[in-house]
């Protein structure tokens, strides 16, 4: 089977850009949320990648769905629903896994329950297959206003939460036995930031769906730490690149009929590929001045 | 060169507890043990379970004194500087610190952990690892004050960091990375210093290099020293007294009064050997516990499977 595409209609369906500044109109509230999500998710990024937490990320929307499902068979607020099952999750892999192993087993249960679960609540919600399909892989467009505050809202609770806590976290991500020495409340530092984790995911997934949080929350701050070390510029690259990836992808998918994530997702990966070509020299820059030190303590 | 900067000083650690020492001229500085108690345990007993891991533990640390806390895997090192950190419960006795009891966090206390490679990629720099140490603790925006960026200047001085200070802590070797530990330990001018195998998996340069960084701050500011070690060949030369934990019961006193066949043997309650060669000091016939006969089993396969085994105590 060959799908019959000419070539002008594969473009004219990944980009449209007729009517755009009406489109764009319509899609204000989108990009809104787009942008607020790059900012939290660049921030909360830099430390999903240093505590080595990317697969809880994956596992927290794979429950963050099930909720979200839930919540569109019952007909209450999606991104209430969803809010529920992250934050459950992120509560659960924050209160039995404080180390590495035991966490990753715990995620590796709960996901395909949590997965399981939601395509259960899809395969009974009768209404159209397109808001179910677009929890997993992302919304088209429409987020109205309602959720645009919801998502608001939870955004500025993230960020306040992580500025409020950044050094004690940077600590913990680091050394949590000396930190721990140091009179730092590890604990409570680990579950709080599971929880502003589990916010991050709840909103992200309205945009890009569960199956795609990842190219918001890990690989923005994956490629800034490729071309950076400061503690200063790596959060600030990580979100510019996570705010050009969702908006760019908006704006890319405006006049298509194909949902967002595909542009998302390329453009975040383009980033990191650029990055990651860049931070190869300046690895190997680094590894010669180690031995230029090494040569000189020698000497 | 190191051996006998090892049987040297130790003669100095003896003139600390009355004996005339002979190769090091008279200090105008009292000895440490004549000091200000720093921290003191008061029949303090702590175990998990039936398992006792010490008993009536009375100690007091004085001002400048190093401490080496020995004995085997399981044996209450680690647990002992729990305690002293306000992370652990005593089950009985007392411990007090600066004369008041122990709290979680004091800032007087720095803590120098084990060696642990920090991944390729971290976000931090030389520097801004050191800052940790200074303003880590602090909630806020991170917004570093002038006065915490002076502090972290003559920190990255005091450990010789300088030349590295903007190189990713990342791409740092683990004894310049631990040499930043020491520093995060020093900022907030602790008045003691723990340290929980600190040399471990450093090259004997690097091993030298740190602890002297150890030793000078508690001959320069009087900071005592509570050092955890399995082996105390690399801090020989500096130690003053000696803590061996074994079998729930301990021996505490100079280097030359505890690491004594009979003592070790009175300790063990097995025939134990001590044997000193060039300014070492090698103990022999350790009882096998479970997890040395279970070293001795894997050891054919994988040199490195000791570590996993270890029971945190």
């Amino acid at each position: 089977m060959i799908v019959h595409l000419a070539s002008s209609d594969l473009w004219s369906q990944l980009f449209n850009f007729s009517n755009y500044g009406e489109l764009l109109a319509l899609v204000k509230n989108s990009i809104f949320a787009g942008a607020v999500l790059g900012i939290i998710g660049g921030l909360i990024g830099v430390f999903v990648m240093q505590r080595d937490m990317a697969f809880a990320v994956h596992g927290i929307s794979e429950l963050s769905f099930a909720g979200a499902s839930a919540a569109l068979l019952f007909g209450v607020n999606v991104v209430v629903g969803s809010l529920g099952g992250s934050l459950l999750a992120a509560i659960l892999i924050g209160l039995l896994g404080s180390r590495a192993r035991d966490r990753n087993s715990i995620i590796a249960v709960l996901m395909p329950f949590g997965l399981g679960l939601g395509i259960l609540f899809l395969a009974l919600y009768p209404g159209r297959s397109a808001n179910k399909f677009g929890l997993l892989t992302g919304q088209i467009v429409s987020v109205d206003d309602p959720q645009l505050g919801w998502l608001m809202a939870i955004s500025v609770i993230v960020l306040i939460g992580l500025l409020v806590m950044w050094r004690p976290l940077s600590f913990d991500s680091l050394d949590a036995d000396v930190a721990a020495a140091r009179g730092i409340p590890v604990r409570f530092i680990s579950l709080a930031f599971m929880i502003l984790l589990g916010l991050a995911v709840a909103v992200s997934i309205q945009i890009v769906g569960a199956l795609l949080v990842l190219s918001l929350l890990v690989t923005p701050a994956a490629a800034a730490m490729r071309v950076s070390s400061s503690p200063f510029v790596v959060p600030l690259l990580s979100v510019v690149f996570a705010l050009v990836s969702v908006v760019g992808g908006i704006l890319l998918a405006l006049g298509g009929a194909l949902p967002i994530s595909p542009y998302v997702t390329t453009i975040s990966f383009l980033i990191y590929l650029v990055c990651r070509l860049a931070g190869t020299r300046k690895a190997t820059g680094g590894a010669r001045q180690r031995l230029d030190r090494q040569l000189a303590l020698k000497a | 060169m190191k051996q006998d900067v090892g049987t040297m000083t130790r003669a100095d650690a003896s003139a600390a507890t009355g004996h005339v020492s002979r190769e090091e001229p008279l200090q105008l500085k009292p000895a440490p043990s004549e000091g200000p108690v720093v921290l003191s345990l008061t029949n303090a007993n702590l175990g998990f379970g039936q398992r006792t891991l010490w008993h009536d533990l009375t100690l007091d640390v004085h001002a400048g004194e190093f401490l080496a806390v020995l004995g085997p895997n399981g044996s209450g090192k680690t647990s002992l500087l729990k305690t002293i950190l306000g992370q652990q419960q005593l089950d009985a006795g007392s411990i007090s610190f600066d004369g008041h009891p122990v709290r979680r966090g004091d800032r007087r206390i720095g803590y120098i952990p084990q060696q642990r490679i920090i991944p390729q990629g971290t976000p931090m720099r030389a520097r801004d690892m050191i800052a940790l140490g200074v303003n880590g603790h602090r909630w806020g925006l991170p917004i570093s004050r002038r006065e915490d960026r002076r502090q972290v200047d003559e920190l990255i001085d005091a450990v010789g960091a300088r030349r590295y200070a903007t190189v990713p802590v990342g791409n740092l070797s683990g004894g310049e990375q631990q040499r930043l530990r020491v520093g995060q330990a020093l900022a907030g001018d602790p008045r003691l210093l723990l340290c929980d195998e600190p040399l471990l998996s450093l090259d004997l340069q690097h091993q030298r290099g740190v602890s002297e960084l150890i030793d000078r701050r508690r001959r320069e500011q009087d900071s005592a020293v509570i050092f955890v070690t399995h082996d105390v060949n690399p801090v020989l030369g500096m130690v003053d007294r000696v803590l061996y934990l074994a079998g729930g019961q301990f021996r505490e006193g100079t280097p030359d009064e505890v690491l004594r066949s009979d003592v070790l043997t009175d300790l063990y309650g097995t025939p134990v050997d001590v044997i000193r060669s060039g300014g070492r000091i090698v103990v022999v016939g350790i009882p096998d516990s479970e997890t040395h006969q279970h070293h001795a089993e894997t050891h054919q396969h994988s040199a490195e499977s000791a570590p996993h085994s270890e029971p945190k105590a």
